[in-house]
C-alpha cells in the first residue's frame, strides 16, 4: 500500500512539475470551452434577414425599425409569398423570415394580444438559435415598451419555427461534445505518454525488475489521471453553468458517476495504445490521430450521427465519445435519470471491460 | 560456489534475423566482480536483459542464484539489483525523491540500507534537494547504483554504468564497485572500455554475441603470445598505411600516440627489417619498442582469429 502511495505521489510530481503538461491539463478544457461558447456561436453580425409585413400598420412599422436599427441583422422588406420565403431560404438568401399577420396592429389595440411569426434556416443550428433569441428580446423590448406607454397588459406571441432542424440538436450541445472530447484527449494522452515514457527512458526496466507488480504499474498511472480528469469534468461544468449559462438539469452526481466510467474507458485506451507505441512521439500520434478525429466525427458532436450512411453509422458504435456524449446531454440538458441511460452506460461498460481486458493481456511482464 | 550460471543462451530478434548472442556460456562465483567487456553490438545488454527476466532467450537456460530466470522470474526481481544502460532514474524528481521512490518500491527505506550506500551517498548529499535531470553525467550514475543498490540485491547486473561519464568519475565508480564487492555483494558489469577490464576479477570477451575468451585480467593478457611493438614517426598516417603492407606486418592498428605492431613470425631480426622498410619509404626519426600487450591488443587479435 505505501509503495502505491509513493507510486500515486511520484506520478503527481510528474504532472505538476511539468509546465507543458499542466497547460494542456488545465488548459486546454477552458480554451475549448471558451472557444466553442463565444467564437464558434456568437458569430451571427450582420445576418441577412427578410421582414415580410402585411399588416403594414402604426405597430408594425415602430417595430420593424426596431429591428432595422439591431447591427445583428441585415434586413430588407419585402412582401413576399410563402413560398418566395421557402426559395430565399433554399438559396441560402436569407437567414429568418419575421411575418407579420394582416391584423396585427388591431389585433394588439382591441384583443392586447398579436402575434408575429419567425422563421429561421436551423441547419446551423447555432445560428437559427440565435437569431431567434435576438429577435425574441427585441420583440419582448418592444412589448415592455408598449405596456409601459398604453398600461395595458399587452401582448405579443412569437411564433418560432426552426426549418429544417427543428429540435435544434446541436444547439449547446458542444458541452457534452467538449467533455467527451478533453476526457479523451488527457486520458488518453496523458496516460499513453507516460507509460511510453517510462519505456523510453528506461525506467521501465527498473520498475520491472522490482517486486512492484506490473499490474500495479499501470493502477498507479490510472489513479492521478482519473482524479485530475474529475478536475476537468468539474471545470467544465463549472464554466458552462456560469460562464456559459447552460444549466445542469439533471443530477450532478450521476453526471460525476458516467464521467467516471468515461474516463476509465479513456484510460484503458490510453494503456493499449502505450502497450503498442514505443516512442513518446508515436504515443502522442496514435493517441490524437486515433483518437481526437473519431471522437469529432463519430460521437455527434459536430455531425449527427443519423445523416451518416449506414457503415459510418456502424463505424459510430465502437467509439466511446459517441455513448458518453449521448449520456451527458441526456443527463446534463434534457435533465433525465439513469433510466433513461443504462442501455449506454451498459455498452460503455463493455467497451472498457473489453479495452481493459485487451490491454491488460497486452501489457507485458518482460520487455517483449 | 556460482551464483550465476549461463548455459547455452541463444537470442535473435527480429524473427531471428538478428543474432544478439550464440550460445553462450559462462558463470559467476558469489562476490565476484565479473565483466562483460565488448564494442557495441556484442550482446552485453541481451545477456543482461535475459538475466533480470526482462527478456526470454530462443534457447538455453540460466539461474541466478539458483532460480530459473524463466520460472522464478518474479523471486528474482525481488532479490536483484539492475541499473540499465540507459539512464534509469525520474528526471524531474529531486536526488532523495528518487532514492526514497526506489527504496520504498523495493520495500524498503533509505535508513535500513543506509550503511551499503554511505560512500557514495555523502557524495550526493549536497545536492539531495536539486532534480535528478540537472545533475552531471557522473553524479546521475552515482545515484543510479545508489538506487540499484538500496535493497541490499544478492546480485548487482550494471549495464554500461560508466558510459558516457568523464575519466575522473569513472575512476570513483570503479572505486566504489570495489568496495561493494569487499562488503559480499556479486556484480556483473559490462563496458565497452578495455582499460576498465584490469578491474574485474574476471572477464568475458564478447564480439558479435559469442565470447571470445573468459579469464583473469591477467591470464588474457599472459595469454597473448606474440610480441607487440609500439611505432611511432611524425608521419603518422603513412606510417599506418606502409606498416600495412609490409609483409611480415601480422597487425598494426593505431593506439593512442603510437602504433600496435605485430608479427607474423617471432624472428629476431623482425625490429631491423621493419626499420630499414621504413627507411626505404623515407620514414625518418623512428621510434620502435617493445612493450607489454593490454586488454584492447589482446581483444584485437582474438577478435582477428
Amino acid at each position: 500500500m505505501k509503495q502505491f502511495l509513493v507510486f500515486i505521489k511520484k506520478e503527481f510530481a510528474h504532472v505538476l512539475r511539468d509546465r507543458r503538461t499542466l497547460l494542456i491539463l488545465f488548459g486546454l478544457p477552458v480554451v475549448q470551452i471558451l472557444v466553442f461558447g463565444f467564437a464558434l456561436t456568437n458569430e451571427v453580425k450582420n445576418s441577412r434577414i427578410v421582414i415580410c409585413d402585411y399588416a403594414n400598420d402604426e405597430s408594425s412599422q415602430a417595430l420593424i425599425r426596431k429591428i432595422e436599427a439591431s447591427e445583428y441583422f441585415d434586413a430588407e422588406k419585402i412582401t413576399l409569398s410563402y413560398s418566395d420565403i421557402e426559395k430565399s431560404f433554399k438559396a441560402g438568401k436569407i437567414k429568418a423570415a419575421v411575418i407579420f399577420p394582416v391584423n396585427f396592429d388591431n389585433d394588439l389595440q382591441h384583443l392586447h394580444k398579436a402575434q408575429i411569426q419567425i422563421i429561421s434556416d436551423a441547419s446551423d443550428p447555432n445560428t437559427g438559435n440565435t437569431i431567434n433569441n435576438y429577435l425574441s428580446t427585441i420583440i419582448t423590448d418592444y412589448q415592455r415598451q408598449m405596456i409601459e406607454n398604453a398600461n395595458i397588459p399587452l401582448r405579443v406571441t412569437t411564433e418560432i419555427r426552426m426549418l429544417y432542424n427543428p429540435q435544434l440538436k446541436a444547439a449547446h450541445n458542444f458541452v457534452p461534445g467538449v467533455m467527451a472530447l478533453v476526457l479523451m484527449l488527457v486520458c488518453v494522452m496523458m496516460t499513453s505518454i507516460s507509460i511510453v515514457r517510462e519505456k523510453e527512458m528506461g525506467t521501465m526496466e527498473v520498475l520491472l525488475v522490482s517486486p512492484y507488480r506490473p499490474i500495479l504499474v499501470i493502477l498507479s498511472k490510472a489513479v492521478p489521471y482519473l482524479l485530475l480528469s474529475l478536475v476537468n469534468v468539474a471545470t467544465i461544468l463549472l464554466l458552462s453553468v456560469f460562464v456559459l449559462e447552460l444549466p445542469i438539469v439533471g443530477s450532478v452526481w450521476l453526471l460525476f458517476l458516467e464521467s467516471i466510467l468515461f474516463i476509465i474507458t479513456s484510460l484503458s485506451l490510453g494503456l493499449l495504445i502505450s502497450t503498442r507505441a514505443k516512442t513518446q512521439q508515436e504515443a502522442m500520434l496514435i493517441s490524437m490521430m486515433g483518437m481526437l478525429l473519431p471522437t469529432l466525427i463519430f460521437s455527434g458532436f459536430m455531425f449527427p450521427v443519423e445523416n451518416f450512411p449506414l457503415p459510418l453509422q456502424l463505424i459510430s458504435n465502437i467509439v466511446p465519445a459517441r455513448w458518453y456524449y449521448i449520456i451527458v446531454k441526456t443527463v446534463m440538458v434534457k435533465g433525465l435519470g439513469f433510466s433513461a441511460i443504462w442501455k449506454e452506460t451498459l455498452i460503455l461498460t463493455g467497451i472498457t471491460f473489453f479495452l481493459l481486458v485487451v490491454s491488460l493481456r497486452n501489457f507485458k511482464k518482460r520487455l517483449e | 560456489m556460482s551464483i550465476v550460471e549461463v548455459n547455452n543462451i541463444t537470442k535473435t530478434y527480429n524473427k531471428g534475423t538478428v543474432l544478439a548472442t550464440d550460445s553462450i556460456s559462462f558463470s559467476v562465483s558469489e562476490g565476484e566482480l565479473f565483466g562483460l567487456i565488448g564494442p557495441d553490438g556484442a550482446g552485453k545488454t541481451s545477456i543482461f536483459r535475459i538475466l533480470t527476466t526482462l527478456l526470454l532467450a530462443d534457447s538455453g537456460t540460466a539461474t541466478v542464484n539458483g532460480w530459473d530466470v524463466v520460472n522464478d522470474y518474479s523471486t528474482i526481481r525481488n532479490n536483484i539489483g539492475y541499473m540499465p544502460g540507459k539512464f534509469s532514474l525520474y528526471q524531474d524528481l529531486s536526488v532523495e525523491e528518487n532514492l526514497e521512490f526506489f527504496a520504498t518500491i523495493f520495500g524498503t527505506t533509505i535508513a535500513e540500507n543506509y550503511h551499503l550506500i554511505k560512500d557514495i551517498y555523502v557524495q550526493l548529499e549536497p545536492f539531495k534537494d536539486r532534480r535528478a535531470g540537472k545533475l552531471s553525467g557522473g553524479m546521475k550514475q552515482k545515484l543510479a547504483l545508489c538506487c540499484a543498490l538500496i535493497h541490499k540485491p544478492v546480485v548487482l547486473f550494471l549495464d554500461e554504468p560508466t558510459t558516457g561519464v568523464d575519466p575522473v568519475s569513472r575512476k570513483e565508480f570503479w572505486n566504489m564497485l570495489k568496495r561493494l564487492k569487499e562488503q559480499g555483494i556479486t556484480i556483473i558489469v559490462s563496458t565497452p572500455y578495455m582499460d576498465e577490464a584490469n578491474l574485474c576479477d574476471r572477464i568475458a570477451l564478447m564480439q558479435n554475441g559469442k565470447i571470445m575468451s573468459i579469464e583473469t585480467p591477467e591470464n588474457i593478457i599472459k595469454n597473448y603470445k606474440k610480441e607487440l611493438w609500439a611505432v611511432a614517426s611524425p608521419n603518422m598516417h603513412s606510417l599506418l598505411t606502409d606498416l600495412r603492407e609490409f609483409e611480415l606486418t601480422e597487425s598494426c592498428y593505431a593506439f593512442g600516440d603510437s602504433l600496435h605492431l605485430s608479427f607474423k613470425e617471432k624472428n629476431e631480426d623482425n625490429r631491423s627489417k621493419t626499420l630499414a622498410f621504413l627507411g626505404s619509404r623515407n620514414h625518418s626519426s623512428l621510434e620502435m619498442n617493445r612493450i607489454n600487450p593490454g586488454i584492447e591488443d589482446c581483444f584485437i587479435s582474438l577478435m582477428q582469429q
